[in-house]
């Protein structure tokens, strides 16, 4: 099947889901984030592998955290970083994208990332960038977030490197997560066996099962003899309505607090995309607990994301 | 004007007719079929030795996008584009803007169409003003002025005590209802299928109750009311279960669906392709398997264009943002040729879901070739393919899901009122 | 198509030789830093080598990956296989022994030390390698080398590791 991401000769050329994306790129791009993870440490945490590139944030769903995660990884590369929030709401929203996009081709960027609210954007935007431009989707609609599951992938390798061997659940809401689904792509991908889905109905998509994961309601079910628990984060307008009835019972109902996490194998890990609703999906003694990995996340996101800029920015065709 | 169609096979499902005969045009009429009539002289003869003649398509549901949307496409454009495909009368729904809920302004477009000695055209009046689904249009009136019917196109009607007013209303005078099924609370916002696709790519779904709920609904009120109705673009195989049994009980009901629909599933979307955004959205290919059984089967009464002509802007955004609709006019006759070869339908009985079928819904006098029916042909040929290039499509609108793929059936030629208005 | 390796220096005995050239340079705060992968390979097997003869020096052991520094990078892309660099001590103020395979061109070595210097300002660097092939395209140049061997620009002369964990040459017309 033909693959918008890749070059003619199956190099990565756009990240923009990793559904699709065969094993071999997953584990360049995880192999080279463990080089890059060293890079932090020294004296000087730059290498000069994009110098001289300009790389474009372009923001049109406004998130400081995520922008910043990706420009630090950027001038680690020794790149020029340009950020761009785009208000959507001013005039018509596919001229703003499309001009914007012309306007950055014609100022020489070479890199952009790229946030949008709609699910589809950063493949309309790779499909009409100039072909020397890499795009990478830093989080687009419900659809995916591909940085993110590559970071924890990452990070899951670098607790548990046995991943034909592992059970890992993720808790939340899974519908209106793109973290979600490049997750579950990341892991299926990488041959873990189990991934398993815990949610209440309202928070799951229809047919969530055919993306490979097995579906549970109750949460200690779920939890039961894991080796991973992945939380997702609950946004605050949809804690009360017509998906949940408020954030307690949600919590009691789903949230991971220390005697749920018994549940799961004793060396399990615990991790979270960010940021955190405490006391509505995970409880402070979890979050901060031994078995919480969620500031090695963030760690790894930069060396991540450094990858896969630098595999990018050397697949020229 | 004296038109002698000679050596073609000649297939008028609604005459039962299938042989190769010659047909003589007079005056704009049917003047004879297999032998010429008395002191018949041909200004002009049509070989269509190898060609099929059967009568002009009838669409039930073209977007001439006028008035309003000039700027998506124009009368001129699409009449053009109708006849390009072999469409000899269509019908077109009330979403113009403004919306068709005036007398005069039904009459001004009858007018406009009639001046282009294109296609014949058959507005379908607004059922509620401003389609907004709370007052009733003046059908008698609309109905003088040329409408052949009362929809709402994509505007569902919320208050089902408005809907079972304008249904009493309409068959008061036996006036047809066209209704899209489709609860607007379920479909809000939705803009593909709520199945395997809408998971992976994340788009909010809607989900094949919307359909069944709002039909339900529908069905119930034609039932108490005794409205005839005409449910279209039906998408799904639940819908059309309820449709055979709602037959089967003798409802005066009728159904259509969009030809895209017969070939196209939630798959096809790939990765975010904005020409697969359509209304309804594409289903599953168990539903796409039902609708094409269904169309067969002859629990769907016709296939039609489902005409959307959509402007490249609209078209280049995110897949959400996106207007849903393709360009149809000119596919219509090739995705049912291409339906009734994958399924071995025989070709009258596929020509008569774009004839005489429509035309009998829509209550017109076209769609067949009996003795002085109004001469509205189409020669096509049934074996020449052809490319689907969105800059050889005459119509404005250059968005198909089809873009690039070679069908089947080339029309040669299309007359109407006897006059030859396409030649290929 | 490779060469007979019997036609090819025997990389053991280059070990060899190389290792007794380096003990005039061996010095209390002196660290070894071997190029990724061959350089590497000849680092981890003379390190201990040189402990034995030179006691008084710690000899602490690092393993360098110049790939984020290659100037290759806008042609050919990142490396396919990139290792961790592994600098397991303060570079500042080190006397520091870069060992490599083959010498070249210089660019290896030119990426190696703009690497070491994003660790920190060594006090010196000695460039030692087993075989200098001629080629250079830098002034940059080996202090130490075991064999100087011209070798056609037209061929690759690569450094491989067996399963015994013995080192030996080859050489490949390149592609």
């Amino acid at each position: 099947m033909y693959n918008p991401q890749l070059t003619k000769d199956g190099k990565l050329k756009h990240l923009l889901t990793i559904e699709g994306l065969p094993r071999a790129i997953l584990n360049q791009i995880l192999d080279t984030a463990e080089s890059f993870v060293g890079v932090a440490e020294r004296e000087v945490k730059k290498v000069p592998l994009l110098r001289g590139k300009t790389v474009c944030n372009i923001f049109f769903e406004n998130s400081t955290r995520t922008r910043t995660t990706f420009e630090i990884a950027a001038k680690r590369l020794s790149a020029d970083v340009i950020n761009l929030n785009v208000n959507t709401s001013s005039q018509s929203k596919g001229e703003t994208i499309l001009d914007t996009v012309d306007n950055l081709t014609a100022m020489h960027a070479d890199m952009f990332v790229v946030r949008h609210a709609e699910s589809g954007a950063a493949h309309f935007i790779a499909s009409h960038v100039a072909p020397h431009i890499h795009v990478i989707n830093a989080g687009d609609g419900r659809h995916a977030h591909p940085t993110q599951g590559l970071l924890d992938v990452f990070t899951i390798r670098r607790y548990k490197p046995e991943m034909h061997n592992l059970r890992v659940a993720l808790v939340g809401d899974v519908l209106h997560s793109r973290v979600a689904r490049s997750e579950i792509h990341a892991l299926t991908t990488l041959g873990v066996p189990e991934v398993r889905v815990i949610a209440p109905k309202t928070l799951l998509p229809k047919d969530v099962e055919k993306l490979g994961v097995q579906v549970y309601h109750d949460m200690d079910k779920g939890l039961k003899d894991v080796d991973v628990v992945m939380m997702l984060r609950l946004q605050n307008e949809r804690m009360s309505g017509a998906l949940l009835p408020s954030a307690q019972e949600y919590f009691k109902c789903y949230g991971l607090t220390p005697e749920k996490l018994l549940l799961a194998r004793p060396d399990a890990i615990v991790m979270h995309p960010g940021p955190m609703n405490r006391g509505v999906e995970i409880d402070s003694a979890v979050a901060d607990g031994k078995q919480s990995v969620i500031l090695p996340q963030v760690t790894y996101g930069i060396a991540v994301r450094m990858a896969v800029m630098s595999i990018l920015a050397g697949n020229s065709e | 004007m004296k038109i002698h169609i000679k050596n073609g096979r000649l297939i008028d499902p609604k005459h039962h007719i299938d042989a190769t005969q010659d047909i003589f045009l007079a005056a704009g009429r049917i003047a004879g079929i297999g032998e010429a009539p008395a002191n018949f002289v041909a200004n002009q003869v049509i070989d269509a030795s190898g060609l099929i003649v059967c009568p002009g398509l009838v669409d039930v549901s073209a977007r001439l996008r006028e008035p309003g949307n000039e700027y998506k496409a124009t009368l001129e454009s699409e009449m053009r584009a109708a006849v390009a495909g072999g469409i000899t009368s269509l019908a077109c729904p009330p979403d113009t803007d403004p919306v068709l809920d005036e007398p005069g302004l039904v009459e001004m477009l009858k007018h406009r169409a009639k001046q282009l000695h294109l296609s014949n055209v058959y507005p379908l009046g607004a059922l509620t003003r401003q389609l907004a689904g709370q007052q009733l249009t003046e059908m008698s009136e609309l109905t003088e002025a040329g409408c052949v019917g009362f929809a709402q196109a994509d505007r569902a009607i919320v208050d089902t005590q408005v809907l079972w007013r304008a249904m009493q209303y309409a068959a008061t005078f036996g006036f047809t209802v066209w209704l899209r099924p489709e609860e607007p609370y379920l479909a809000k916002n939705g803009i593909a299928h709520d199945g395997e696709v809408s998971a992976r790519l994340g788009l909010k779904g809607i989900p094949v109750a919307a359909e069944t709920l709002a039909l339900g609904t529908i069905l119930h009120i034609a039932r108490e009311t005794g409205a005839k109705v005409h449910l279209c673009r039906l998408s799904t195989a639940e819908g059309i279960d309820m449709i055979r049994e709602a037959k089967q009980c003798g409802l005066n009901i009728s159904c259509d669906i969009s030809a895209n629909h017969l070939h196209l599933t939630e798959h096809d979307i790939g990765f975010f392709d904005s020409n697969c955004h359509l209304k309804p959205p594409l289903r599953s290919q168990r539903d796409r398997d039902a609708l094409r059984q269904g169309l067969a089967d002859g629990t769907i009464d016709i296939a039609c264009s489902d005409h959307t002509p959509v402007d490249d802007d609209s078209k280049l955004m995110p897949f959400g943002e996106t207007e849903a609709g393709a360009t149809g006019l000119e596919l219509l006759l090739s995705l049912t040729l291409k339906w009734a070869m994958e399924q071995h339908i025989p070709l009258s009985q596929a020509l008569a879901r774009v004839t005489h079928a429509p035309a009998d819904i829509l209550g017109i006098d076209a769609g067949h070739l009996g003795l002085d029916a109004r001469a509205d042909l189409c020669i096509f040929d049934s074996d020449q393919y052809w490319k689907v290039e969105p800059k050889a499509l005459l119509s404005q609108g250059k968005n198909t899901p089809f873009q690039g793929l070679e069908l089947v059936g080339k029309v040669c030629y299309t007359l109407v009122n006897g006059q030859i208005v396409h030649e290929a | 198509m490779t060469t007979s390796v019997h036609n090819l220096p025997d990389a053991e005995s280059l070990l060899n030789t190389l290792t007794s050239k380096l003990a005039a340079y061996i010095r209390p705060d002196t660290a070894i830093v071997g190029i990724h992968s061959g350089g590497a390979w000849i680092a981890e097997k003379i390190t201990p080598l040189l402990r034995q003869s030179n006691p008084e020096s710690e000899l602490t052991l690092g393993v360098l990956d110049s790939s984020f520094y290659r100037d290759d990078y806008n042609q050919r892309g990142l490396h396919a296989e990139t290792r961790p660099s592994q600098i397991p001590f303060d570079v500042q103020d080190k006397h520091i022994l870069l060992i490599d395979d083959v010498f070249y061109t210089g660019r290896t070595i030119r990426a190696a030390m703009n690497e070491l210097f994003d660790y920190g300002r060594p006090a010196s660097i000695t460039l030692a390698v087993l075989i200098n092939r001629g080629g250079r395209e830098l002034p940059i140049c080996p202090q130490v080398t075991a064999l100087e061997l011209e070798v056609p620009h037209h061929q690759k002369l690569q450094l491989s590791r067996d399963a015994d964990n013995r080192l030996h040459f080859t050489l490949e017309e390149n592609a």
